[in-house]
């Protein structure tokens, strides 16, 4: 990493940026601070991601991109130590509102993780987990129903149609990530966080994975944070960059990577630090 | 004279060592990457080749030397003296010679015993000897022989790896051959039971009083060995103490890794682990003392007739000893679930408890299911606790308030006062150890069946 990068003293705002006006707002992020313990990871993060959109965020690791979108489905409820401020809205609705049921807040917005995580149960149950602690099926077919397309969308179907008896940690990791993802879509959500979901795949699971996630977007809104820039440059039309806890750029995917703003910005996305 | 051969064999191994090494340095003249094996392993290998077949010899000599020194001895002894004797006479003959050569004289030695303990301290110093000279011997001319092998080339580091196979087969061996000592012995002795009272009527028979006059006139129970009063009462009372056990030892268990803070951890856990330290005579009169009259009291004011000793009881505080078991190994199961598969479930918008039912226990269960294993084997296994509370009187009953007895108890019972093994009796004792091995290893094997569908299922 480059010292000589000016660490920022005052936020930065990245909110110079405006979303088209006819685009609905999905999630909306305003002044959201986090602290683990004395040490604060976010700082003042102000975003707006529309709906039916992908978004990325890149930046160095560390620099708080797995922070945020954790913050969007309150999974840093479950770490101790953290502490949110600020305010996320949820299609208007505040998320850290008191009367916020966090199991229904989960339940429309969905994670794939890092590494692939499926249940040491079978591929069946694995998608029809969501499914059943929701009561989202009346009977047994409308959950086989939800189950087998919800893995012909993430378009695992086909190849695990003979074994959804099998269990979902004998597949390879690609299948494993697209079974994570046919999981978190079968609880209908309406927004789906990738944290670097393909970082642990080889470069054919990870094609695959990229080209669904372009399909993806005709029902979900899609925050993914991912390591490499030609990802995000080939997936995603809005791209933002963090650095050291503060989000220094907000931009059209093609802007941010032709002509950014920021000197930081610029010096990531050339490869000078990160 | 043993001890220091063995420490005279340790400095020539250690000697080995050292002078294999700093040959390898010559040899390799300063360039260590010449050598295929590092210098440690040419070492190592001149050390093993020193001490290893130095030591087993010196074992085998031990073993050895008693019993030829014996033969000599008789044989040198003079024909017409011991002409006559019979056997039991002999080795009279002999223990007195022994104890006359240890310096142990009672009254007046016959010129003979004298003569020939003389023969045998004599014998023995030479024998001494010549083990001492023969081992160092051979330890010398291994070492100088190995040590003049090492060259660049040679492949020491191969070659200890292979004695240390060796050394590895030969551990696991020993411990298989000592189980198999155990199960032969028992069946042996076993049989010699079954020779005396029909197989049939010690597995099926539904009585059991051992009891049986050992001096003329006394007067006893009729001895009769029907094994399944006892076998039930063992059944019964570990059922008790896993009903017991297996629930507040797991609940503790996900209290311990999923609710309780870090402070309160710290504090509970190791509380909870000194339950596994008490003795069991603790335990035992806990149960009398206070379990026992508790639940007697408690069962008067219901209207039940509660005895004095009860599988209960007995149970009910094996059950309180054996919690530790069971929440220290489900917690550390249930803690080294992957933090990946807590946050897959949480993000599915699973609550903590879903989490834990369908989740975290599935995963722990092939943990949680040798805790529960490990408990099983010790409430069968277990003895004080029984005595005191639950009776020695074998009654055929599955009622819990009720006294019964156990195969280990029996077993106890049997073996007190020195009759010897030669009566249904004291080799019934035998004949139910055999069959509580088999069960609990039939016991084993099922349970590591069951884990090992449940894991291919699921993993
Ligand atoms: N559970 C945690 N406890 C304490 N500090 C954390 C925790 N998770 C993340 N952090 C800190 O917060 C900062 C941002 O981390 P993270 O959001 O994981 O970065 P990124 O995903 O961009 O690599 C890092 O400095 C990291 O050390
Ligand atoms: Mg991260």
């Amino acid at each position: 990493m480059n010292m000589n990068v000016e660490t920022p003293k005052e936020p930065v705002d990245a909110m110079t940026f405006q979303l088209p006006e006819e685009l609905q707002v999905k999630v909306k992020t305003r002044d959201v601070n986090v602290h683990y313990g004395e040490k604060q990871a976010l700082f003042d993060i102000n975003l707006d991601v529309p709906a039916n959109h992908v978004v990325s965020l890149i930046g160095p690791s560390g620099c708080g991109k797995s922070t945020y979108l954790r913050c969007l489905n309150r999974m840093n409820d479950i770490i101790d130590i953290a502490r949110v401020s600020g305010k996320i809205e949820l299609d208007g609705l505040d998320i850290y509102d008191k009367n916020i049921d966090v199991v229904e807040l989960r339940a429309r917005v969905g994670m794939v993780f890092q590494k692939p995580n499926p249940f040491p149960k079978s591929i069946f149950d694995n998608v029809a987990y969501g499914p059943r602690i929701h009561g989202l099926a009346d009977n047994k077919t409308e959950l086989e129903e939800i189950v087998v397309t919800s893995l012909q969308k993430a378009g695992l179907f086909d190849e695990v149609k003979d074994r959804l008896k099998d269990s979902g940690t004998g597949l390879s990791g690609g299948q494993q990530q697209r079974l994570c993802i046919a999981r978190a879509i079968a609880t209908r959500p309406e927004v789906i966080l990738m944290d670097e979901p393909a970082s642990a795949l080889d470069p054919i699971a990870t094609a695959v994975i990229e080209e669904l996630i372009d399909e993806l977007r005709q029902n979900f809104t899609i925050i993914i944070v991912t390591h490499s820039m030609q990802q995000a440059a080939r997936i995603s039309q809005y791209t933002a960059f963090f650095h050291l806890g503060y989000l220094v750029e907000v931009g059209d995917t093609e802007q941010i990577f032709t002509n950014p703003v920021d000197r930081r910005t610029q010096d990531y996305i050339t490869g000078r630090f990160g | 004279m043993f001890g220091s051969l063995l420490i005279l064999l340790l400095i020539l191994s250690v000697a080995g060592f050292y002078l294999g090494r700093r040959k390898a340095f010559v040899v390799a003249g300063g360039k260590r990457s010449q050598l295929h094996s590092r210098p440690l392993y040419h070492g190592l290998y001149v050390a093993a080749l020193v001490g290893i077949p130095t030591l087993l010899l010196s074992l085998i000599w031990i073993f050895l030397q008693r019993p030829v020194i014996d033969a000599l001895l008789l044989q040198s002894l003079d024909p017409k003296a011991i002409a006559g004797l019979s056997v039991s006479e002999l080795s009279l003959l002999k223990s007195q010679i022994k104890s006359v050569a240890q310096g142990a004289i009672f009254g007046d030695p016959k010129p003979i015993v004298v003569e020939a303990a003389e023969r045998l301290t004599h014998w023995r110093v030479i024998a001494n000897w010549a083990m001492v000279a023969t081992c160092i011997a051979i330890g010398l001319f291994v070492l100088i022989a190995t040590r003049s092998k090492i060259a660049r080339l040679f492949r020491a580091r191969e070659r200890v790896e292979h004695v240390l196979d060796l050394l590895m087969i030969a551990a696991s061996v020993l411990a298989i051959l000592t189980t198999f000592g155990i199960v032969v012995s028992l069946t042996i002795e076993s049989l010699r039971f079954f020779d005396r009272v029909p197989f049939l009527e010690f597995v099926f028979g539904l009585n059991w009083e051992p009891q049986i006059p050992i001096r003329e006139g006394q007067v006893t129970g009729g001895g009769a060995f029907g094994a399944i009063p006892v076998y039930v009462g063992t059944f019964l009372i570990a059922l008790i103490a896993m009903l017991v056990a297996i629930p507040i030892g797991l609940m503790a268990a996900i209290y311990l890794s999923e609710y309780a803070s870090k402070k309160m951890r710290a504090i509970v856990k190791p509380l909870l682990e000194i339950l596994a330290g008490i003795p069991t005579v603790v335990y035992g009169f806990f149960a009398v003392l206070i379990v026992a009259p508790a639940m007697r009291s408690f069962g008067a004011m219901l209207g039940v007739e509660i005895a004095p000793n009860s599988a209960l009881a007995a149970g009910a505080v094996m059950g309180i000893m054996l919690i530790p078991f069971i929440s220290s190994f489900s917690d550390d199961a249930i803690s080294a679930v992957p933090r990946s598969l807590r946050e897959g479930a949480y993000g599915l918008g699973a609550t903590k408890s879903e989490t834990i039912i369908d989740v975290l226990l599935p995963a722990a269960l092939p943990g949680i299911a040798s805790g529960i294993l490990l408990a099983v084997s010790r409430a069968i296994g277990e003895t004080m606790i029984v005595v005191m509370a639950a009776g020695i009187i074998a009654t055929l009953t599955f009622n819990p308030l009720s006294p019964v007895t156990t195969v280990t108890v029996q077993i106890v019972t049997l073996l007190i006062g020195d009759s010897e093994f030669d009566n249904p009796k004291t080799l019934a004792a035998f004949a139910l150890g055999l069959t509580l091995f088999l069960l609990t290893l039939a016991l084993n094997v099922l349970a590591l069946r069951i884990v090992r569908k449940y894991r291919e299922q699921y993993d």
